[in-house]
C-alpha cells in the first residue's frame, strides 16, 4: 500500500518502546482509513525519537536536573543576599550611631538644639524629625487627592485621545531627577511662592488664633511649605500611576452594574471603584509616602536647613535626610555618629509607616467581611 | 420633546412593528434600529415591540447582537466611545436615544442583571440599600423594610436574613445572582433586562432564577437574552430569533419553537448551526 504499510510490516525498524506500540496501533487505525501518508510521516518522526534512545533520555533529564539545582540555588542566594544586606545596613547603622546613643540616650529624641561645635556638643533630633513628618504629611495631603483625582479622570472621564499624552506626562514627571526639582524649587518655585502664595495666606489668616501662627510670616524663599509642595509634585506620579493601573483592573461589568442602578460617575468611583481597588491605592500611597520621607536632594535645596522648630510652615526647617546630606561630609566623631543615629531613626520611622499600612489593610479587609 | 413624540407617532403609523402578544400594550418599541461598533454594523433595522408585563426572550448564536440590543435599552453602550446607534427606541412613547435624556433616571427605570453576578464590594444590606439611597431618602426602619422586601423579591431573604452584614462577595454564585436581581428590583424599575443571567449558575440556582423571573413578570416587563433554548421556551411569552445582526423571526414562544416560519430559525432551534 504505502511506505507506512511497509514499515508497519517490518517490526525491526522499531526497537521496542511504548512509541512502537502506539505507532502500530495508530498505523492500524490509519490503514483502516486508507490514509497511509500520514502514518509515514509519523513513523519517520517516531524513528528520530527512537534513535535518541531511552539511555540518552535519562542523561538529558540529568542535565536538566543540574540546571534546576543551579537555578534553585541562584534564586535562593539572591533572596538570602537581600536579607544579609538589610541586616548589614541595620548593624552598621547601629554600630556607627552607638557613641551618640550612649552619649545622649532618649534625650536625643526630645532635644531641639543642634550644636555640634558647642563644648560639649548638644545634638537633638527633634527638629529634623518634626520637619520630616510635617513635610511628608503636607505633601501627602496635597498629593493624595490630586493624584487619585488625576487617575479617576484618566480612567473614567478623559476622552480616549488625551489619555496617553496625559498618562505619559505624569510618568515623565516621575523620571525627572530630584536634583532638578531642587534647582527648580530654589530658583523658580521658591521666589514665586514667597512673592505671591505665602503673602496671600499670611494676610488671609493674620490675627486668626491658631491658623495665624501656622501661616505666619515673614515669607521665605526657603521653607517647610516649599519643600512640601516639591515633595507633593515628586510623589504625585507614584500615586497616579498605581491608582490608574488598579482602577483599570475593575471589571467593566461591575461598573456597568453600578451605572445600571443609575449611579453617576462620581458614585461609581466612590462606592465601587475605590472600595474595589482600596488595597492597591493604599499601596501606591505608601510607596509615595516612603519616597516623601526619604527624599533628600530636592528637599536639601529648598528647606533652608535650619534646626529650629517654628510654628509657621513658611519658616525654614530641616528634615532627617536633608540634615545628613548637608552635614555629613564635614562631620566627625560624635557629630557624625549623631547623623548616623538620625539615619537609623529615619529607617525606623519608615519601617513603622509601612507596618502601620499593613495593619490598616488587614483591618479594612476584616471590616469588608471578606471571610464573613 | 413634542417633536420627538410626534416623530414617534408618525413612525409608528408608518411601520407597524411586530407585536406578538397583542393583548398587552407595548412597553418598548424599536424603530429601524441600527447599531455600530466603530465600523462594524452590529444591528440592522431592528423593529420590534416588547409587551408590558411579559417575558420576551432573545435567542441566536453568539455575536448575533442579542446582548447589544439589550444594552441599548438602558443606554449602557454610552459608556464606551466609538459605539453609536441610529433609529428610535420608545419607552412608553419617550425616545430613550435622545441625547438630552437623563441617563441615571433611565437606568433607574430600566434595570439590568448581568451574565456574571456582580455584587458590589460591600455588605449584603448595603448592596441593596445603595441603589435605593441614590433616589430616596429613607429612615433606617423604612430602609430595613425596603431591603427586606427587595431580598424577598429576589427569593434570597431566608438565606441571608441572619447575615445581612456579611460581604456580598461571601455568597455563592447563585445567591450572588439573586442578590443582583434583588438589587435591581429594589430601585423599583419598570423594565428588567437579563443578559444571560444563568450562564454562570448551576442547575438548581438556574431553576430558582427562572422561577423568580416568572414571579417578577407580574410587576415588571422583562427582556432576557439566553443561549439556552430550553430556558427561553420555559420562561418567555414571546421569543425573538436573531442572526448576524438581523431579527429573523419574532413571535409567541410556542409558535416560534413548534412551527418556525423562517428556515434559519428552524435550523437554529433544531441545533443545525449556532
Amino acid at each position: 500500500m504505502s511506505a507506512a504499510e511497509e514499515r508497519h510490516g517490518a517490526p525491526p525498524f522499531f526497537k521496542g518502546s511504548c512509541e512502537k506500540v502506539f505507532l502500530r496501533r495508530f498505523a492500524g487505525h490509519m490503514r483502516d482509513r486508507k490514509q497511509g501518508i500520514g502514518v509515514a510521516e509519523i513513523a519517520v518522526h517516531g524513528s528520530a525519537m527512537e534513535q535518541a534512545g531511552s539511555h540518552d533520555r535519562t542523561r538529558a533529564l540529568n542535565a536538566f536536573r543540574l540546571g534546576d539545582k543551579a537555578f534553585y540555588w541562584t534564586t535562593r542566594i539572591c533572596a538570602i543576599l537581600v536579607l544579609l544586606l538589610l541586616g548589614g545596613i541595620i548593624v552598621s547603622l547601629i554600630v556607627g550611631a552607638w557613641p551618640a546613643i550612649v552619649q545622649f540616650g532618649s534625650a536625643f529624641l526630645t532635644t531641639q538644639r543642634w550644636a555640634p561645635s558647642a563644648e560639649p556638643p548638644v545634638l537633638g533630633a527633634l527638629s529634623p524629625l518634626y520637619g520630616t513628618i510635617l513635610t511628608s504629611v503636607i505633601a501627602m495631603a496635597i498629593a493624595i487627592p490630586v493624584g487619585i483625582g488625576i487617575a479617576v479622570f484618566l480612567t473614567e472621564l478623559c476622552p480616549l485621545w488625551a489619555r496617553r499624552p496625559i498618562g505619559m506626562a505624569i510618568e515623565l514627571l516621575a523620571g525627572i531627577p530630584s536634583i532638578i526639582y531642587g534647582m527648580w524649587g530654589f530658583f523658580i518655585l521658591g521666589p514665586f511662592l514667597a512673592n505671591t502664595v505665602q503673602p496671600f495666606f499670611i494676610d488671609l489668616f493674620a490675627g486668626v488664633p491658631v491658623l495665624g501662627s501656622i501661616f505666619g510670616g515673614p515669607p521665605s524663599y526657603l521653607s517647610l511649605f516649599n519643600a512640601s509642595l516639591i515633595l507633593a509634585i515628586m510623589v504625585l506620579p507614584f500615586i497616579t500611576a498605581i491608582s490608574r493601573d488598579v482602577f483599570a483592573t475593575v471589571p467593566p461589568v461591575l461598573k456597568e452594574a453600578a451605572y445600571g442602578v443609575g449611579c453617576t460617575t462620581w458614585e461609581v468611583v466612590r462606592h465601587v471603584v475605590l472600595p474595589y481597588t482600596r488595597v492597591g491605592v493604599i499601596g501606591g500611597v505608601m510607596l509615595a509616602l516612603g519616597r516623601a520621607l526619604g527624599e533628600t536632594m530636592a528637599v536639601t535645596f529648598i528647606i533652608g536647613n535650619s534646626f529650629r522648630i517654628s510654628p509657621s510652615i513658611f519658616a525654614p526647617g530641616t528634615t532627617i535626610s536633608a540634615a545628613i546630606a548637608s552635614e555629613f561630609a564635614e562631620s566627625d566623631g560624635l557629630h557624625q555618629s549623631s547623623l548616623m543615629l538620625l539615619g537609623l531613626l529615619l529607617f525606623v520611622l519608615t519601617f513603622f509607616v509601612l507596618a502601620a499600612a499593613r495593619l490598616m489593610l488587614l483591618r479594612l479587609e476584616k471590616k469588608a467581611g471578606k471571610q464573613a | 420633546m413634542t417633536d420627538v413624540s410626534a416623530a414617534a407617532a408618525a413612525a409608528r403609523s408608518a411601520v407597524p412593528p411586530p407585536v406578538p402578544d397583542t393583548d398587552r400594550p407595548a412597553k418598548i418599541v424599536t424603530r429601524n434600529l441600527n447599531f455600530y461598533y466603530g465600523q462594524h454594523h452590529a444591528l440592522k433595522d431592528i423593529n420590534l415591540s416588547i409587551a408590558a408585563n411579559r417575558v420576551t426572550a432573545f435567542i441566536g448564536p453568539s455575536g448575533c447582537g442579542k446582548s447589544t440590543l439589550l444594552r441599548i435599552f438602558n443606554r449602557m453602550y454610552d459608556l464606551y466611545p466609538g459605539q453609536r446607534v441610529e433609529g428610535q427606541v420608545l419607552l412608553d412613547d419617550t425616545n430613550i436615544l435622545d441625547p438630552r435624556l437623563d441617563l441615571n433616571l433611565l437606568r433607574a427605570r430600566v434595570g439590568m442583571v448581568f451574565q456574571k453576578p456582580t455584587p458590589f464590594p460591600m455588605t449584603i444590606y448595603e448592596n441593596i440599600a445603595f441603589g435605593i439611597r441614590l433616589y430616596e431618602k429613607l429612615s433606617k426602619s423604612e430602609m430595613d423594610g425596603r431591603v427586606e422586601k427587595a431580598l424577598r423579591g429576589g427569593a434570597l431573604w431566608n438565606e441571608v436574613k441572619d447575615k445581612l452584614n456579611a460581604s456580598g462577595l461571601s455568597l455563592s454564585g447563585g445567591q450572588q445572582q439573586r442578590l443582583c436581581i434583588a438589587r435591581t428590583v429594589a430601585v423599583r424599575p419598570e423594565v428588567i433586562l437579563f443578559d444571560e443571567p444563568c450562564s454562570a449558575l448551576d442547575p438548581i440556582s438556574t431553576a430558582r432564577v427562572e422561577e423568580l423571573i416568572d414571579e417578577l413578570k407580574d410587576q415588571y416587563t422583562i427582556a432576557i437574552v439566553t443561549h439556552n433554548m430550553q430556558q427561553a421556551a420555559r420562561v418567555s411569552d414571546s421569543t425573538a430569533f436573531m442572526y448576524l445582526g438581523e431579527m429573523v423571526e419574532f413571535g409567541p414562544t410556542n409558535k416560534l419553537f413548534t412551527s418556525p416560519a423562517d428556515r434559519r430559525t428552524q435550523d437554529y432551534i433544531t441545533g443545525r448551526f449556532g
